[in-house]
């Protein structure tokens, strides 16, 4: 049976049928018809954003914190093209996210009418796949088809770009049971013969090492339920990405901290030594290979990816297995059981002994001081207060957010949040929003910067709208840190337009949007300024106020090898070569 | 660990079909990639070469299946072998992509371009075009008194020598369609 209806009423109602609850939006002429069909129900909750930009970064932190879709309503030309940042990180994150976007009626596209853009060709590269919808028949269909794109497979944000005439016209609405979904469907299961291999290296593994990413929060808890069994029976040592951090918990035994640029030293020297990598949903990053020709040079690689075109991109790779990492790790579990569930655990125990001379390293340690806050010492303050917590963690993107990954404990996927492959600023903020909006009960808190968090501010009067008790935790260097301190490392300490000048006084400003503003500058007032943060319950923003110039270390500075790493200050003369400056 | 006897080609889907993917050289490979006859569809796939910096020597396009809404796109390019491998994994995941075939390396295939070539002049170099382009089986498709316009199909080569042999006797204007490809046999 199908029923009639408007195209606007096509888009709530197959909004409602996809078991959508929320959609972040700001409306616009383009778009009137569906903001009035939203005023019609009561099923739909809409959050009024401050800036479209703010609408993807939220519906990005819902779909993180969630594991469904986030769905973003936008108007046409600036509404669209406010939004393409968000789709951009979401594409390069794999978070799936349903934008719809208005558009002029369908007979005045191509004529530069008022707020045209071209909006699908402008969003095709940041896209997993868009539409531009002309006829009102094929809006609901269009749009279940979307659901199913974005989240199948890889995941990533998808766009439908619906023209005003085609939201007031009337067709057929067709459910997302009558819909086709097209011929999208993405391998999940993995080839038997490749993880029978893995099950026979995995057993004869000397020196392995299990190198874990975001596939494993997006394939679902399953997957993180596998991985910690594959730990657990093993006994392998792991590390994950930024991506990838509460898949396998910091509390585990097994747990080498993150990898990568800034991650730990054990991390990283045992990627780099193993003779077994098993690569579970991560993409060979440059921020985790470091210089290419030199990594983990002795390795035999096998790589679970859903993604066929991850594999052997960066890393060529020896067994490589396309499927949903939940599926192949079960699969591998299964094989192996099969097999008895052998490991050689002698040449594993040694090469535990060997990891614990390199954890003995003890790569964060950091100078601590009583005059001045250390941002490590603020992040692992802040770990302590709030540990036994139903918290969610999102950060903005510099020294803090690798700070935070380093200083702060996951237990668990889902409950971490930030922007990974793009390096977003100005993520944090929207994302904890909607971290907030879907989990009304916890307490999240969103680790920045003071130069990222000013670049979506405007979002804490969504957050007083929706009483979104956000808690902002600022760490105020007063500097672009990450940028100031790649300048005094590759450009002779020359502080180009690296200094935050003329900034807001943070407390005005938390009065200003009428919540809580608290400002610490002295380490024996944190505890109690965190605990009174915490106790707010409301927004809060916290201006910690910390050393200025703390590099973030360990560091392997780019274009140089996992075991070149800088461990901390005194290392850090001449490390980084010209050949180095010239990569990001 | 690296001594670890690995089956190569275990599965058909297997990655171990794939070439070794660390060569350097550069290859010309002739991709078919079958795909919804959709808006933007085009736009879609071409945007994949440049915005991810692959080459593209040819490209064709056109409905094979009308009620299906099929469009067969064939496109030659040039990369490194691990490049050619991310070209197609990048081709295949795409929404609107239903298959990608690389004809270079599944057997052999049959390539074929059509070209017009216009040419001017007279007297013995008029006649020396018309005798060459009946070497080379062109047609004449227009004359006049001072011109001919040939219609040539053949491999891309090959339409490559005629143009070289029409630019002393006077080659005016070429229109080439860009390579379709098939596979040979059943
Ligand atoms: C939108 C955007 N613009 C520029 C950059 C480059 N960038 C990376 S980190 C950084 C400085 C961030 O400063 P802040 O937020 O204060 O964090 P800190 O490094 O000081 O902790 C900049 C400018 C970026 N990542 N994103
Ligand atoms: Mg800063």
């Amino acid at each position: 049976m199908s029923r009639q209806m408007t195209g606007a009423q096509m888009v709530v109602q197959a909004l409602k049928d996809q078991g959508v609850d929320t959609v972040f939006g700001y409306p616009g002429g383009a778009v009137l018809p569906i903001y009035d069909a939203i005023f019609q129900q009561n099923d739909i909750r809409h959050i009024l954003v401050r800036h479209e930009q703010g609408a993807t970064h939220a519906a990005e932190g819902y779909a993180r914190a969630t594991g469904k879709p986030g769905v973003v309503l936008v108007t046409s030309g600036p509404g669209a093209t406010n939004a393409v940042t968000g789709l951009t990180d979401a594409l390069m994150d794999s978070i799936p996210l349903v934008v719809l976007t208005g558009q002029v009626p369908t007979f005045m596209i191509g004529n530069d009418a008022f707020q045209e853009a071209d909006t699908v060709g402008i969003t095709r590269p940041c896209t997993k796949h868009n539409w531009l919808v002309k006829d009102t028949d094929k809006l609901s269909e269009t749009i279940h088809q979307a659901f199913h794109v974005a989240t199948s497979g890889r995941p990533g944000p998808v766009l439908i770009d619906v023209p005003k005439d085609v939201q007031f016209a009337t067709g057929d609405y067709v459910t997302p049971e009558k819909s086709s979904t097209g011929h999208y469907a993405p391998r999940t299961k993995g080839d038997i013969d490749l993880i029978t291999l893995t099950v026979e290296a995995l057993e004869k593994a000397e020196r392995p090492v299990l190198y874990s990413g975001g596939g494993v929060v997006n394939s679902g808890l399953g997957a993180s339920q596998a991985l910690r069994e594959v730990v657990a029976a093993t006994n392998f040592p792991i590390t994950s990405t930024l991506m990838g951090l509460g898949c396998y918990p910091a509390s585990g035994d097994n747990w080498l901290g993150m990898l990568g640029m800034h991650g730990t030293y054990e991390a990283n020297l045992a990627m780099h030594d193993c003779d077994f990598m098993l690569c579970i949903g991560a993409r060979f990053d440059d921020r985790i290979t470091g210089r290419v020709d030199a990594f983990s040079p002795n390795s035999f690689k096998v790589h679970i990816d859903i993604d066929p075109s991850s594999i052997n991109k960066n890393i060529h790779v020896d067994v490589p297995i396309i499927g949903d990492v939940g599926s192949v790790l079960d699969d591998i579990l299964e094989v192996w059981t099969a097999r008895g569930r052998k490991t050689n655990s002698e040449a594993v125990a040694a090469w535990w002994k060997q990891i614990e001379t390199w954890r003995a390293v003890k790569s964060l340690a950091y100078k601590n001081s009583d005059s001045v806050i250390k941002p490590q010492y603020a992040l692992e303050r802040l770990e302590a207060l709030t540990k036994g917590h139903d918290r969610y963690v999102t950060t903005e993107v510099g020294q803090h957010q690798m700070w935070a990954a380093q200083f702060m404990g996951f237990e668990d996927p889902h409950r971490w949040m930030t922007s990974g492959g793009l390096g977003t600023m100005g993520y944090g903020l929207p994302a904890s929003l909607g971290v907030q909006i879907a989990h009304p009960e916890a307490l999240v808190i969103n680790v920045a910067g003071e130069a990222s968090w000013l670049m979506n501010m405007q979002e804490m009067g969504t957050a007083m709208q929706y009483r979104a008790p956000i808690k902002q935790f600022i760490l105020n260097n007063e500097r672009l840190g990450m940028v100031r301190q790649w300048q005094e490392l590759l450009h002779g300490e020359r502080y180009s337009s690296s200094w935050s000048e003329s900034l807001p006084d943070f407390v005005k400003l938390a009065e200003a949007f009428g919540c809580k503003g608290i400002r610490c500058d002295n380490p024996a007032d944190l505890d109690e300024a965190i605990l009174e943060m915490l106790a707010y319950d409301g927004p809060v923003i916290f201006d910690c106020l910390v050393e200025k110039h703390e590099n973030c270390f360990p560091m392997i500075p780019s274009g140089k090898a996992h075991n070149e790493m800088l461990l901390g200050e005194a290392s850090t003369q001449d490390a980084i070569d010209v050949s180095g400056a010239v990569l990001v | 660990m690296n001594a670890l006897a690995i089956k190569k080609g275990s599965s058909g889907k297997s990655a171990y079909n794939l070439r070794n993917p660390l060569g350097d050289h550069q290859e010309t490979h002739t991709l078919t990639v079958l795909v919804d006859n959709e808006a933007g569809v085009l736009a879609r796939v071409i945007g994949l070469f440049s915005g991810r910096g692959y080459n593209i020597d040819s490209l064709t396009v056109a409905e094979v299946d009308h009620l299906g809404h099929r469009s067969r796109i064939t496109v030659v390019t040039t990369g490194t072998p691990a490049v050619i491998e991310q070209i197609k994994a990048q081709l295949e995941r795409m929404v609107p992509v239903y298959a990608v075939n690389d004809l270079t390396v599944e057997g052999q295939s049959v390539e074929r371009e059509l070209a017009l070539v216009k040419v001017t002049g007279a007297g013995e170099k008029r006649v020396e075009a018309m005798r060459t382009s009946e070497v080379f089986r062109a047609r004449v498709v227009d004359s006049t008194l001072e011109s001919f316009v040939f219609e040539i199909t053949g491999t891309p080569e090959k339409i490559d020598a005629f143009v070289d042999l029409m630019r002393p006797l006077g080659l005016e204007e070429i229109a080439r369609t860009g390579v379709a490809a098939i596979a040979r046999g059943a």
